[in-house]
């Protein structure tokens, strides 16, 4: 298809790794070099990776792009890749947040620049190769080996308690990958018990339908500890506060932005559709954590005095969204969740990246240290605005999309469900236009806030590229949304059809979602969204 | 009447090449150069290369002597090159590493040529005897070969405790054979097997003896109690050497005397070997944890990796077996990797910085060689795509395949304890700033030869293990009838 000896996947997935191999060739004094390469390696990585989008076909279900090689026959292992329209979105994700992450890190790691942008150009392949792997032994491999990186990446360029947080993050990610790696082994030999194939192919693996009762429902707890904690879930989320606020940004943007969604990605991947009956049954436990996570994170978050520990906790509460609407196992929460982990991407994204900015300006990041920036920077102020109320969920901007979606596929399941999540929208315009109320507002407290200096074109560049997907994504979700729908649609008729007849009486009916998508042509059921509100604010 | 079996020496190729290197370095150190006993290296070095090669030309061809008592059957030869591997890159480490340390001498490489031998030996061993002739070849050399730092207080130690642990560790040995003997008539494994009926109580008393004799050579608990003393105190190489090539040789004579001999109590052992490996893991990482010598860090984590390799040998089967197998050959160049990496690296004083503190900030003033030690800590995790991790989801998959869930579970949660000692190595290589006392290296070309060839040992394994396993599981088919 693409001329060359390789899948254009493949190519994508491991062109971040070839570069770094590259560059670990070229001598560490050269540092500008070093940067440079691994900023154009990834800005190629995004590059290759658009017609990936432009080339899917958002109304076929199946997984595209597939490229399938022999690795380990005797085991049933291959080297199988593909995405859908799932994977696709979180793939870009990955391809687009790279290099922004890179280019933030322009001045801000001095020290061993070579090693950290092989890190983070091997961390790039990880965390592909998670969202593109057709094959339960690769995806673990890449789950795995994702995790090294990113250890370094707080444990060596990190704030002053750097190695407790690098420790606590891969510690907490081994417990769970642990027993996910035996679930893995048991689904496999069961699966091969029952129908004489021992594979690890994930498409093959979906087509078969394990019992229900203790024996699923142990395989699916496995898994789901594994990625409850990447999520993270309330309450596995202790390593996040500290893993985030302890890394350098540009580490930050990934974790939050990219590793928070390979736990998300891997419910949607496995749990739901490899376990139907326990998806149902513990279905009340998971939206119970879900919606504690929304309310716990976000009060937490109001009373944080540290502005990256402020957007750390917002991750749980957005994170409890994306996993509500997930288990709504809804067309409206499955899309909704599934734009949140995006939307969730690019708007804590951007909150970590201008932490960052202004960290690096005053070497501090408490919200008490600032007040009365919007008359110094205006342009920062402003921009941080509109990031503030993209993640708080403003109508015309992406947050919004996402939350709304998830919020309507909550309340087909449960009214009241809905009504709490809801609070959660609340308690974050509660915390985020506080927290931008004290920094932005007010009479300049401190004298070394009067001289600071605005938006660098660096910084421009950086923040630009995230603006334009916010907005475009709140005006016009359709370019995403299109992609996944047929995807979503195929996971809950899969999932529908092979959870067990006593369990399909208390689960919604199929019926609202195609109802619904007979009234919205559209397919996704948002709403017309209002033009942009001009920001203003007391 | 007593007829002499026939002489056939082909079955015992390898094992002579061995022994007759050792021979020759013996005579060659009485002529000059008396200065440099460095080409002895050279010659242990060839003829343990020379022991490896005919080891692969043997293969496929299974070959019996001596009345089935040496047994060079593929099992056997995939054995005969771990420990051939294992055996000459601790002679690479140690070429200039005695020099340094000043206790070159010829004899250094006879006896490790001998001990190796005998762990040649013990791998083709058909019957209980040459088990015990194995093992005793194989022991009395390292007994003397950890105490070779003369001046220091804890080489005695380590070998005194070496040599009266392992002899009392070979008399359980012994009179587990007798038992088994008296019980079935017959040393020979295949033999045994015929004769062994479950429930006679003379062949569990037997078979107990035996696992205790096996427990203290592999270091499984409770019988590891001497493995950090030995390691701490005898040389780097040697410890290498001791925690790789001799548990190699003795975890297979331990898997072919249980899978072949007593096919018919492997209820029996099962059992107690399932307790057995879930203690030894656990009890092995979580002391481990507590080290802050990396010499007595990696004993204890050699320790917990004998716990692993147990759970292989209770999944049982051609997977558990083979798993078994390959975990071995993965470990030989992780271990010895590691211990290579301690080994080059001085403190000041001119002693071995094997303090971790000693490693604070060496990734600034040695970035490969603290990235090269990285990549073994992580294989010895179990990070893809490793060999280490590799090693451990087979020998994982073969426990749950059989059955063993619970013991998987204690196994996988283990090895995210282990991750904790591990990285605190590696926080302190990249995370900490090198203090004044910090460690330098002594860099040499065998040394990095040595470290190179097992870095592209477990990055091959890990990357392409299929044609590895393949060998492995084929190997060890035969004993599995």
């Amino acid at each position: 298809m693409t001329g060359l000896p390789v899948g254009l996947l493949s190519l994508v997935t491991f062109l971040p790794a070839l570069g770094a191999v590259v560059l670990s060739l070229v001598p560490r004094r050269h540092a500008t070099a070093l940067r440079g390469g691994a900023l154009g390696i990834s800005l190629a990585t995004f590059a290759l990776s658009l017609p990936l989008h432009l080339r899917f076909d958002g109304d076929s279900p199946d997984f595209q792009f597939d490229e399938a090689l022999r690795w380990l026959p005797s085991l049933g292992a291959d080297y199988h890749i593909g995405i859908d329209g799932i994977s696709l979105l979180l793939v870009l994700l990955t391809t687009f947040l790279t290099p922004i992450a890179l280019a933030s890190a322009w001045q801000a790691i001095e020290e061993s620049t070579k090693e950290f942008v092989i890190a983070m150009l091997v961390l790039e392949t990880g965390m592909l190769g998670v969202f593109v792997a057709l094959d339960l032994f690769l995806f673990f491999v890449f789950w795995e080996a994702m995790l090294i990186p990113m250890y370094f990446i707080i444990g060596v360029w990190g704030g002053a308690n750097r190695v407790y947080a690098a420790i606590k993050f891969v510690l907490y990610t081994m417990v769970g990958s642990a027993l996910m790696l035996v679930a893995i082994l048991a689904f496999y030999f069961q699966h091969g018990a029952a129908t004489g194939v021992y594979t690890f192919d994930v498409p093959t693996l979906g087509r078969y339908v394990v019992a229900p009762g203790v024996g699923q429902n142990l395989l699916f707890l496995a898994f789901a500890l594994a990625f409850a904690i990447k999520v993270p879930l309330f309450p596995f989320h202790t390593w996040l506060p500290d893993a985030h606020v302890e890394a350098p940004t540009a580490g930050s943007v990934i974790l939050a932005g990219v590793l928070l969604k390979m736990g998300t990605y891997g419910f949607l991947r496995f749990c739901l559709p490899l376990f139907p009956d326990a998806t149902i049954t513990f279905g009340p436990l998971i939206f119970a954590l879900a919606v504690i996570g929304i309310v716990y994170g976000a009060w937490v978050s109001t009373v944080q005095p540290d502005l990256k520990k402020l957007v750390a906790y917002s991750s749980v509460s957005h994170l409890g969204f994306v996993m509500l609407g997930l288990f709504t196992l809804t067309q409206a929460g499955l899309v909704g969740g599934v734009i949140q982990m995006v939307n969730h991407g690019l708007s804590t994204g951007a909150l970590f990246l201008m932490v960052g900015m202004i960290y690096e300006r005053r070497h501090t990041r408490l919200i008490a240290d600032f007040g009365g920036l919007w008359s110094v920077i205006p342009a920062f102020s402003a921009l941080f605005l509109l990031v503030c109320l993209s993640s708080l969920g403003l109508p015309g901007l992406n947050g919004f999309v996402g939350e709304f979606l998830v919020l309507v596929g909550t309340f087909q399941i449960n009214g009241w469900l809905a009504a709490v999540a809801t609070t959660g929208i609340i308690f974050a315009a509660v915390y985020l236009l506080w927290m931008y109320q004290r920094v932005a507002f007010g009479t300049i407290r401190h004298e070394a806030n009067r001289h600071l200096r605005d938006l660098s074109p660096r910084e421009w560049a950086v923040l630009v590229p995230i603006v334009i997907m916010i907005i475009w994504i709140g005006v016009y979700p359709q370019t995403f949304t299109g992609k996944t729908e047929a995807t979503i649609q195929a996971l809950i008729a899969q999932v529908e059809s092979k959870a067990s007849v006593a369990h399909k009486k208390i689960t919604p009916p199929t019926t609202v979602a195609e109802a619904e998508r007979s009234r919205e042509p559209s397919g996704t059921g948002h709403p017309r969204v209002k033009p942009v509100a001009a920001p203003s604010l007391p | 009447m007593i007829l002499a079996p026939p002489i056939q020496l082909g079955a015992l190729m390898p094992t002579l090449i061995v022994l007759v290197a050792g021979l020759l370095v013996l005579v060659l150190d009485l002529l000059p150069p008396r200065r440099s006993k460095a080409h002895l290296g050279g010659v242990a070095l060839a003829g343990l290369v020379a022991a490896l090669l005919a080891a692969i030309a043997q293969w496929g061809r299974g070959a019996r002597a001596f009345r089935d008592m040496v047994l060079l059957d593929d099992y056997a030869l995939f054995l005969h090159v771990v420990i051939c591997y294992a055996a000459a890159l601790a002679v690479l480490l140690s070429i200039d590493y005695l020099r340094r340390d000043g206790i070159e001498s010829g004899e250094y490489y006879a006896l490790v040529l001998m001990s190796t031998s005998g762990m040649l030996l013990l791998a083709s061993a058909g019957d209980l005897l040459v088990v015990f002739l194995g093992i005793e070849l194989m022991s009395l050399p390292l007994y003397v070969l950890a105490g070779l730092f003369k001046t220091r207080l804890a080489a005695g130690e380590a070998s005194m405790k070496y040599f009266l642990l392992g002899v009392f560790a070979t008399t359980f040995l012994l009179y587990g054979t007798a038992l088994i003997f008296g019980a079935t008539g017959a040393t020979n494994l295949d033999r045994i097997a015929a004769a062994a009926r479950p429930g006679d109580a003379l062949i569990t008393v037997g078979l107990g003896l035996l696992l205790v004799g096996f427990g203290f050579k592999i270091s499984s608990v409770p019988f590891h109690m001497w493995a950090p003393d030995v390691y701490e105190g005898a040389p780097t190489s040697i410890t290498a050497f001791i925690a790789t090539g001799s548990k190699a040789a003795a975890l297979g004579a331990l898997l072919r005397v249980l899978a072949v001999a007593l096919r018919a109590v492997q209820p029996d052992w099962t059992v107690i070997l399932w307790a057995v490996a879930a203690v030894t893991m656990t009890v092995g990482n979580v002391v481990a944890i507590a080290q802050s010598n990396l010499k007595r860090m990696l004993a204890y984590s050699s320790v917990a990796h004998v716990g692993y390799m147990l759970v292989g040998l209770v999944a049982g089967g051609v997977p558990g077996a083979g798993a078994v197998l390959y975990y071995l050959l993965a470990y030989t160049f992780t271990t010895t990797g590691a211990f290579g990496v301690i080994l080059m690296l001085v403190e000041r004083t001119g002693e071995e910085a094997v303090d971790v503190r000693d490693y604070a900030g060496l990734a600034r003033r040695h970035p490969l060689l603290a990235a090269t030690l990285s990549l073994f800590l992580l294989s010895l995790i179990g990070i893809p795509p490793l060999a280490g991790f590799v090693g451990k989801f087979y020998l994982f998959g073969s426990a749950v395949r059989a059955g063993y869930l619970w013991l998987t579970v204690v196994g996988v949660l283990n090895s995210a304890i282990a991750a904790y000692y591990y990285l605190r190595v590696i926080v302190y290589m990249y995370m900490r700033e090198p203090d004044t006392t910090a460690a330098r290296l002594a860099p040499t070309f065998a040394g990095s030869l040595a470290l190179a060839i097992a870095a592209v040992g477990i990055v091959l394994l890990g990357l392409v293990p299929a044609p590895f396993v393949d060998l492995a599981q084929a190997a060890v088919a035969p004993l599995m009838r």
